[in-house]
């Protein structure tokens, strides 16, 4: 075997086990994605019940909450920023961290300190390199978030909202995401929680849109109700995102893997083309040798007759 | 017919129950509160305990910790951030979370297995 095809081979076997690997990962991001969906569906009648219970709270009384009340000049935010743990999932951190940069430069310029907070090891990574303040980080839950991680989450946010803004509490709550739009399209998005904006509650409760919200009777009372229920809002709309985000998150990964198989296919196909024509040459040299060696023969025989 | 209400009981991460009852018993701070069909719009604060659905085939019992109840046009939603049926509930996991509550006088543990528990044998 020449020198040239034994190097082809060597690459296609290499280039096969990647393709392997690759499209295991692809695989497994595949059947996740659905797992994934379902539970963003089964968390969805919570999330429409308690928009509705918030959105009847709002409009209904006319208690003032810290939570609700909007800040005449905020002077600190915070930005919860939802990356993945895990790299090869092509751009999906990365734009998820531009989208809260560019978040950020804006919030300054509105002359507000922006704190930051971050989930998935992605995001830790790129802030830490960089040695951007980070207020607290949550990492190894990206993949399948539960309730539970969410309430951790959302603790420390709930609790920097209630505080003063003196003592270093903040004004505003946002949170940058990517929304699971479809298995092909995933996007960064950001969003305001807190205070509550009602335009954003109405646009997600579509059943409370279309009616005129009955007169609640509060139990115990609306502001005890409001205390009650705004925690649990967040808590459930940042458990939404993680949700959403672990989507997009497999998605983004089953992407960047079927272009890798792919591309490794290709690879595979074209090493494989040049290996043909190498061994081919081979075959050609040693036939135009044989054949050469053997009219040399019959000359020096047919001379030696004469 | 006796007029019935709708209701869903939901929690966090999925829809636990959800059909028409004639009368739903639940508990906030203030004491035992029940609703029946036509009720004035409501919206409470739920404790921990046990809620009790009662409906014209039979009496469903769950095991509700925190959340709200929420009436409105004969539609009622009871959601908490974790909520199981009575006949979901391990009574044997829940008596040992009851007793290790106790060891370590975690109140807030211990109320959720005495919660779950009397979900299951109906003593409330």
């Amino acid at each position: 075997m020449g020198a040239q095809l034994r190097v082809y081979k060597r690459r296609i076997k290499s280039v096969t086990a990647t393709k392997k690997i690759t499209k295991a990962m692809e695989m497994i991001a595949a059947s996740r994605i659905v797992k994934a969906q379902r539970q963003v569906a089964a968390s969805t009648p919570y999330a429409s019940e308690l928009t509705r219970a918030v959105t009847a709270v709002a409009t209904g009384s006319n208690t003032k909450h810290a939570l609700t009340t909007e800040v005449e000049n905020p002077a600190r935010v915070a930005v919860l920023l939802v990356t993945s743990d895990r790299g090869l999932a092509g751009g999906y951190s990365s734009n998820a961290i531009k989208a809260a940069g560019q978040l950020t430069d804006r919030l300054k310029a509105e002359g507000k300190d922006v704190e930051t907070y971050i989930v998935g090891r992605k995001g830790v990574a790129y802030y830490g390199f960089r040695e951007l303040p980070v207020v607290d980080s949550w990492t190894g839950f990206t993949d399948s978030p539960t309730y539970a991680d969410a309430k951790r989450v959302a603790g420390p946010l709930i609790e920097a909202v209630q505080r003063d803004t003196a003592e270093g509490g903040v004004d505003e709550l946002h949170i940058v995401f990517t929304e699971f739009v479809s298995m092909m399209t995933q996007t960064p998005v950001e969003k305001r929680l807190l205070p509550l904006s009602l335009e954003v509650t109405e646009e997600e409760s579509e059943t409370a849109k279309d009616k005129i919200l009955p007169l609640f009777d509060f139990e115990p009372s609306d502001e005890a109700v409001l205390d009650a229920l705004l925690p649990r809002y967040v808590e459930s709309r940042i458990y939404n995102a993680l949700l959403q985000a672990a989507a997009s998150e497999h998605a983004a990964r089953r992407r960047a893997m079927k272009s890798a198989t792919d591309n490794a296919e290709e690879l595979i196909k074209s090493l494989t083309r040049l290996a043909n024509a190498a061994r081919q040459a081979d075959i050609t040299q040693e036939i135009s040798e044989i054949v050469g060696g053997a009219s040399a023969l019959a000359d020096a025989t047919a001379g030696s007759d004469r | 017919m006796a007029a019935e209400l709708h209701v869903e009981l939901v929690a966090a991460d999925r829809s636990v129950w959800s059909g028409e009852a004639t009368l739903v018993i639940a508990r906030t701070p203030s004491g035992d509160i029940g609703v029946m069909p036509g009720h004035q719009p409501l919206l409470g604060v739920l404790q921990s305990g046990p809620v009790t659905i009662k409906t014209k085939d039979g009496v469903v019992v769950a095991a509700v910790h925190g959340g709200f109840i929420s009436f409105a046009d004969d539609k009622l939603s009871l959601l908490a951030e974790i909520a199981e049926l009575a006949d979901e509930i391990d009574v044997e996991r829940a008596e040992r979370a009851l007793e290790r509550a106790k060891a370590e006088a975690d109140a807030a543990a211990e109320r959720r297995a005495d919660v779950r528990l009397k979900a299951v044998t109906g003593v409330h």
